[in-house]
């Protein structure tokens, strides 16, 4: 796709290097561990998977990395730089998120939702907007057309003016990844980004991804639909009970038996010793 | 109209009374019209004098107008029986049936009100009686209509130049319209001309006219709010100097204006915020403070411009200051926080006398004599004359009045109209989104905050010199209270709809003086309808519209419709263009 030039702080990075490094993180709700000692490393350009069963810790592993929530132990270096741990300066410091269920901005429309999303790289204040100076005509411009280019990206040029609430449910999704595209991330988190698609929803999502880190940027996502993964991603980490169970190649992890155990449970054994394991 | 429709009979019943109740109603209405004849009442006092027979009074050549309207949309569907281009162009019979239900309801508060004025129902004339029971025979006729197809009439195509035609006439009619209403003396005449005046308006929306001048009036929106500037100037010179009219004008500009900042607030961030009022309050004492009066506490006295952005500052401090902690808390918590700041204001300045604390308000007392304003050597006080009209005191504020608050409209419409009003609405829907996706929501609010407090501030600086006096009880919850309901009344998030809430809510208590015990159970009564049947308003933001009404398909489309034609502001070509010129 060259309608969308890949973002400087980007194309610098193209040499693979550590984008994010998150080191033993460990959150705590009172007696509660919903992730516990986490390490992950991701490399600029590399689409990492994050699977497990429900309740492994999967979201609130991302919340931890996007700000939502600060972790209680570890600590995460993001581009170099611990991360902050407020949301929009996780933002700025070029980490966008989708959400599992979607949370667009339902009554504005496509085109708003995306220039949503500039407005991080934008600069113009009260002042420039009451009086139009140039600095806010300029930002609005190149903020439409940006976001124009980031919607034809996605595919959803057409829908532009529509409101996000009459978007069909893959539209949304496409829309979500494309107003998170709008922050110039370099590390774009996916939450569960084809739930709810069919087949053919599912391909273009792939594709989609394909061509996102083609422009430059590492993924993480998280996601259910195993064949997605595997054809996917670099590497997965497969998460159970808030514990990194296996990491590696998707091969590995997808014959690996405990992970086979962790979704499906270990066959029964008929031992009278053992009878309610 | 659902409600309207679970009221009558099931319409295939009807069916076969259509061409009667087409001349029953035109009949009626003609006998409304006859009605002028004979005079309405013996009194004099009753509607500011309806007893003269044959020499019908202002008020009744309103309601002939409205008979004749009415009549009109009665009979010419009977004229014209085919469908076609004048058939379809206008909703005859939704038109119709509006306005024989506002015949009946102006007969009746006529009615009542001549009653009520002169004691007794023994008062009215046959005039009086004829015009309710034209109204009975109208509203029967209205209810057994079959509503009409929707209008084609709005999507007219029309010449630019009959449009601004249009636009200057419908503002002419406004204008005309706000000059009678404020020279009616008595409380009922008043009352019968706001029903009056409702009716006409809600007979004009049904019948598709209105659709037709709104269209107009997108078409041509610079045109329009010049226009309207043109008119409230030219306000003044219909009233020929009365001053008490010129003051309530300009309360209700100062009011109005406090209300557009309030609706930044709770328009645009959808933050609830009950303490409003303190910050007109702040504006207006520093400006007292400033303004040279005797009681003020310091000599020092700048000359207005400075003043009024001095006073702007103030609230915005003052906004800064409670806004930083409390807008951690959100929903039912900021109100009451915000409640709570309003009453510490009010209490404080009444604390500031020289005992309690500082000697700055002089407590209960006030600041009083604040002087004259005087700018660039023209002194406000003084009444001249201009075009042969005298121009008095208050005129001069309401211009003044009038410069301020088109300052705040164009703040208002532009910050709405930027990255920081998309943020806005991106907090409102879904605050944790938008600090997901970067948008520094605490930092906008707090300048919702404090630019709402600021353009307050400007109003009270205002309001410090036309008052004269600036006191603490002027500053009590219920202002707060009132500033809201024109906000929820009018439309959250628009302009036009504040204006309207504020013109309302600052005007009836004027003029209807004598329900002034029952204001606020008016008033409660007035919310709780709103609530029930337009919670958005009555002039209402599209967006807001449909946070209100989320299942509405049909509503949705419209809107979206809409915001293309909002969305030529974005085309980026457009903007290429507008930066060439």
């Amino acid at each position: 796709m060259t309608a969308v030039a890949a973002t400087p702080e980007a194309s610098a990075a193209s040499a693979p290097s550590v984008l994010l490094d998150a080191k033993n993180v460990t959150m705590q709700f009172g007696g509660l561990r919903a992730v516990n000692d986490v390490s992950m490393e991701v490399k600029s350009g590399e689409i990492i998977g994050l699977i497990g069963p429900n309740g492994a810790g999967k979201t609130t592993f991302f919340n931890c990395l996007t700000g939502q929530y600060k972790p209680t132990a570890g600590s995460v270096i993001f581009d170099g730089q611990p991360l902050p741990p407020k949301p929009r300066r996780v933002v700025n410091a070029g980490m966008a998120r989708t959400f599992q269920n979607i949370r667009l901005f339902h009554n504005m429309t496509a085109l708003e939702n995306v220039m949503v999303g500039r407005y991080c790289r934008t600069k113009s204040n009260a002042l420039d907007a009451v009086f139009r100076l140039p600095r806010h005509r300029r930002e609005e411009r190149e903020a439409t057309e940006r976001s124009l280019e980031l919607l034809a990206f996605v595919g959803l040029e057409k829908q532009a003016d529509t409101l996000s609430r009459n978007l069909p449910y893959g539209d949304q999704r496409r829309l979500e990844i494309a107003r998170a595209l709008a922050t110039d991330p370099k590390l774009l988190l996916l939450d569960e980004p084809t739930a709810g698609m069919n087949p053919q929803e599912t391909r273009e999502a792939e594709d989609l991804i394909f061509r996102i880190r083609d422009l430059g940027l590492a993924v993480l996502v998280i996601e259910h639909d195993m064949r997605f993964i595997f054809n996917l991603c670099d590497r997965v980490y497969c998460l159970v009970r808030g514990e990194v169970l296996v990491s590696g190649p998707g091969e590995v992890v997808q014959n690996d038996q405990r992970v086979i155990e962790a979704y499906i449970g270990q066959p029964a054994v008929m031992d009278e010793g053992n009878a309610d394991a | 109209m659902k409600f309207l429709d679970s009221l009558s009979i099931p319409r295939e019943k009807l069916a076969a009374f259509q061409l009667p109740a087409h001349i029953a109603g035109t009949v009626a209405a003609l006998l409304g019209i006859a009605s002028l004849v004979f005079p309405w009442s013996y009194s004099h006092v009753a509607l500011d004098d309806v007893a003269y027979a044959g020499a019908p009074s202002a008020l009744q050549f309103n309601y002939l107008g409205l008979a004749i309207f009415v009549a009109v949309l009665f009979a010419v569907p009977l004229v014209v029986r085919k469908p076609g281009k004048l058939r379809d162009a206008v909703a005859w019979n939704t038109g119709a049936k509006f306005g024989g239900i506002g015949l009946f309801v102006v007969g009746l508060v006529a009615v009542l009100a001549i009653g009520l004025e002169t004691g007794g129902l023994v008062n009215v004339d046959p005039g009086g009686w004829i015009v309710l029971v034209a109204g009975i025979l109208a509203l029967v006729a209205g209810l057994v209509l079959d509503p009409s197809p929707a209008p084609s009439m709005g999507k007219f195509k029309t010449p630019r130049v009959v449009q601004i035609l249009a636009i200057a006439l419908g503002l002419g009619a406004v204008l005309m319209a706000a000059a009678f209403a404020l020279s009616l003396d008595g409380a009922g005449a008043f009352l019968f001309y706001l029903v009056f005046a409702g009716v006409l308006a809600l007979t004009l929306v049904r019948t598709g006219v209105f659709g037709w001048l709104a269209q107009c009036a997108a078409d041509n929106k610079q045109v329009l709010v010049l226009a309207a500037f043109v008119a409230a100037f030219v306000f003044p010179f219909t009233q020929n100097g009365s001053e008490a009219n010129m003051s309530i004008a300009t309360q209700v500009l100062i009011f109005s204006a406090t209300a557009l900042g309030l609706n930044i607030v709770v328009g645009l961030v959808g933050l609830l915020d009950l303490g409003y009022i303190a910050f007109l309050g702040a504006g207006a004492f520093t400006a007292a403070t400033l303004s040279g009066s005797v009681y003020a506490a310091t000599n020092w006295h700048p000359p207005f411009i400075v003043t009024v952005l001095i006073s702007g500052t103030v609230a915005s401090i003052l906004g800064l200051i409670i806004g930083t902690p409390t807008l951690r808390v959100s929903g039912d918590y900021l109100a009451i926080v915000t409640l709570a700041f309003g009453e510490i204001f009010r209490i404080t300045m009444n604390n500031l006398d020289g005992t309690d604390g500082p000697r700055i308000t002089n407590g209960s007392n006030g600041i009083n004599n604040v002087p004259e304003l005087s700018l660039l050597g023209f002194n406000f006080g003084a009444p001249h004359t201009l075009l042969g009209v005298e121009i008095g005191r208050f005129a001069n504020y309401f211009w003044l009045m009038l410069v301020v608050l088109a300052v705040i409209m164009v703040v208002f419409v532009n910050l709405n109209r930027s990255r920081i009003g998309r943020g806005w609405v991106a907090i409102r829907e879904d605050e944790l989104a938008a600090e997901a996706m970067g948008v520094n929501t605490f930092g906008l609010k707090i300048l919702a905050f404090a630019g709402g407090a600021f353009l307050a501030g400007l109003a009270g600086a205002v309001k410090a010199h036309h008052d004269v006096s600036v006191t603490p009880d002027q500053y009590v919850f219920l202002e707060s209270a009132f500033l809201l309901a024109a906000v929820v009344l009018g439309g959250m998030g628009t302009v036009l709809g504040v204006l309207v809430g504020a013109t309302i809510l600052k005007l009836l208590p004027e003029k209807l003086r004598f329900f002034s015990d029952y204001r606020l159970l008016l008033f409660g009564l007035l919310l709780v309808f709103m609530m029930r049947f337009r919670p958005e308003g009555l002039i209402a933001d599209e967006r807001r519209q449909l946070e209100f009404h989320a299942e509405d398909e049909e509503l949705a489309e419209e809107v979206e419709e809409d915001l293309i034609n909002y969305h030529d502001h974005y085309n980026p070509d457009a903007l290429v263009k507008e930066e060439l010129k």
